[in-house]
């Protein structure tokens, strides 16, 4: 029967497209519960007892959820300054990236002068120094300015590396918008700032949500610039809050599976609503849907 | 358009002239003002610190004082002695050399399970294999220490439940095992930020053009390999670049789990390298050594790499 144009025949087809799905899911399947189960035993550490965590990693609390490892946290004040600090750092870093980078990406996209290729060139040699290769440097610097214990000596650094990044992104999106809107908007009085605040600005607000949205997941996770900067614990993030507590709490797991779910918890939120932002954000815009 | 919009610029500048009271910053006003704030302050924190570490590391230096006790490459002598640092240095580069052949191949495999077709559930999927990348390296890194735990962890029991027989591991206490470890956290963590980059690359895939390949005959593996593939060669060259600057900067996750090194310095990274025989312990000067060295290495895999290999990506 088999020539050598071979033509399967449609149950034969039916058959092998079934087989293919199965595989499909059985792959993805399988990857989803490597990526989720320390995820979710985590979350059902932090309910039971340290106990009842180490008979039986994957289980559902027996002796009654056992709520007290959260309101520890939640009741020390401690835990909240962390937040407080973190915050602090996660806007004023975010802000002040979405600053810096929109009006550098305005100029270098949109206004012709002598040494602008040169400018932009220097900026994106940027991209080939992470934060992580740069750190021994910055540091050094960092005391030489006299910013050890002052928030700024983080947010500085991290905005500083997230510039040349930022900035190519939002000047690719500022050059897409067609100069005869600009062109407009000066027949109709506006001036060079006017145009860029009233007009740029908005027509680019989901590159701009999308490099904050990446800029607040890198402030709110930053932990080595802190663990230079900080002598004084008051002044500690969340990441370094959570070093301490599980130096302090050693074996204490649930306590300290409680401690990593209350951070979880608002991660994952975040996410649901911004992937599309932090997808937008990584691909230049190219992933929809 | 363009000479009309000449035209336009000379009039609306020269009602500028004759309007003062507007508040108008020109055109160098408007550079300076814009770019000014933004390009010293990656300059002091950027390209400064940068060179100054070249010259530091000539130095023996506490952080303290003057630099006064010059070492010429004494600095260096000591690092290319030190056996720690060499085996950090292998370090980096396996870690390097598996993510480049484990990390986005798997990578790739899911980005086109779930980056397109009819599959019911992708995004889901998507979502879900996506959810690491938010979580900060210190969340990650004490969720993995427990499921590294050398009694009831959570990987012992699941391969103690999957495999009969199967002996508990030190996972991050066992020299031969340590870096395999981890290494499976950093692709828990990552491999979502290059499935991604591969999903926007496969949206510029021509359908019509795997089509016409299926006609002529390839089968699933040949289209992949000879049409797919090849159309998603830049976001590929893209994620290797990526992909081998992340390996050299890791820091958090691996100082973390292998609590700085052990057992007795014997899984370093170059960055805790860096961290405990140069920032811990204040040998600045030989911190600094380690800091242009780490440079070094990522400045020529840049150059060279975007001389040879990205250089097509932007040819046309």
């Amino acid at each position: 029967m088999r020539s050598s144009t071979y033509i399967p025949s449609p149950t034969t087809l039916k058959i092998r497209r079934g087989l293919s799905l199965a595989l499909k899911y059985t792959i993805l399947i399988i990857v989803c519960m490597i990526v989720v189960s320390p995820i979710l035993t985590a979350i059902l550490g932090g309910l039971r007892t340290t106990g009842e965590f180490l008979a039986r990693p994957f289980g559902l609390p027996t002796r009654g959820i056992q709520w007290e490892n959260f309101t520890s946290i939640l009741e020390d004040s401690i835990f909240w300054r962390s937040v407080r600090n973190s915050l602090y750092i996660t806007l004023a870093s975010t802000a002040f990236t979405v600053i810096l980078s929109s009006t550098m990406a305005f100029v270098f996209s949109r206004i012709q002068f002598k040494g602008r290729e040169v400018l932009f060139n220097i900026l994106s040699l940027g991209l080939l120094f992470p934060l992580g290769i740069a750190i021994l440097p910055i540091f050094l610097q960092i005391r030489a300015l006299n910013l050890t214990d002052s928030y700024w000596g983080v947010v500085m650094p991290l905005v500083a590396f997230s510039l040349p990044g930022s900035t190519i992104i939002l000047r690719t999106f500022f050059r897409a918008i067609p100069s005869e809107l600009e062109d407009a908007s000066y027949i109709d009085g506006c001036t060079r700032i006017g145009f860029f605040v009233y007009i740029l600005l908005p027509l680019a607000r989901p590159a701009i949500t999308a490099i904050a949205t990446l800029q607040v997941i890198a402030g709110w996770n930053e932990y080595f610039l802190s663990l230079l900067v900080f002598t004084d614990s008051k002044k500690w993030p969340l990441t370094l809050g959570l070093m301490q507590f599980q130096g302090q709490y050693g074996t204490d797991w649930a306590r300290i599976m409680a401690y990593v779910t209350i951070l979880i918890i608002p991660a994952v939120i975040f996410y649901l609503f911004a992937e599309k932002y932090i997808v937008t954000g990584l691909t230049g815009g190219e992933l929809k849907g | 358009m363009s000479a009309l919009g000449a035209q336009v610029r000379t009039i609306t500048r020269q009602r500028d002239k004759t309007h003062p009271r507007r508040i108008h910053f020109g055109k160098w006003g408007t550079i300076s003002l814009f770019v000014l704030p933004g390009m010293l302050l990656f300059a002091l924190f950027v390209l400064v610190p940068i060179a100054k570490a070249a010259q530091y590391s000539l130095y023996d230096w506490d952080g303290f004082g003057p630099l006064t006790e010059y070492v010429k490459d004494g600095n260096y002598q000591r690092l290319y002695d030190h056996k720690p640092f060499r085996s950090a240095i292998n370090h980096s580069f396996f870690i390097m050399f598996l993510s480049l052949t484990v990390q986005l191949p798997l990578a790739m495999m899911l980005a086109l399970l779930v980056g397109r077709g009819k599959l019911r559930g992708r995004k889901i999927f998507r979502m879900i294999l996506f959810v690491p990348f938010v979580f900060s390296e210190i969340i990650t890194a004490i969720i993995w220490m427990y499921v590294y735990h050398p009694g009831e962890g959570l990987a012992n029991v699941a391969f103690g439940t999957l495999i009969p027989g199967f002996e508990g591991q030190t996972w991050l206490g066992d020299r031969d095992l340590v870096m395999y470890s981890l290494f499976g956290v950093l692709t828990w963590k990552f491999f979502g930020f290059h499935m991604i980059l591969y999903m926007a690359g496969l949206q510029g895939v021509s359908k019509e053009l795997e089509e016409a390949a299926r006609v002529d005959g390839a089968n699933e593996l040949q289209v992949l390999r000879y049409v797919t593939l090849p159309l998603l060669g830049s976001t590929i060259r893209l994620t290797i670049y990526l992909s081998v600057l992340g390996s050299f900067q890791q820091f958090a996750i691996a100082w973390i789990l292998t609590r700085g090194g052990s057992p007795a310095n014997s899984s370093h990274l170059i960055s805790t390298y860096l961290y405990k025989f140069g920032i811990k312990t204040f040998r600045l000067g030989y911190g600094s050594s380690v800091a242009v060295v780490l440079f070094t290495i990522s400045l020529l895999f840049s150059l060279g790499y975007q001389r040879i290999v990205l250089r097509r990506d932007y040819a046309d």
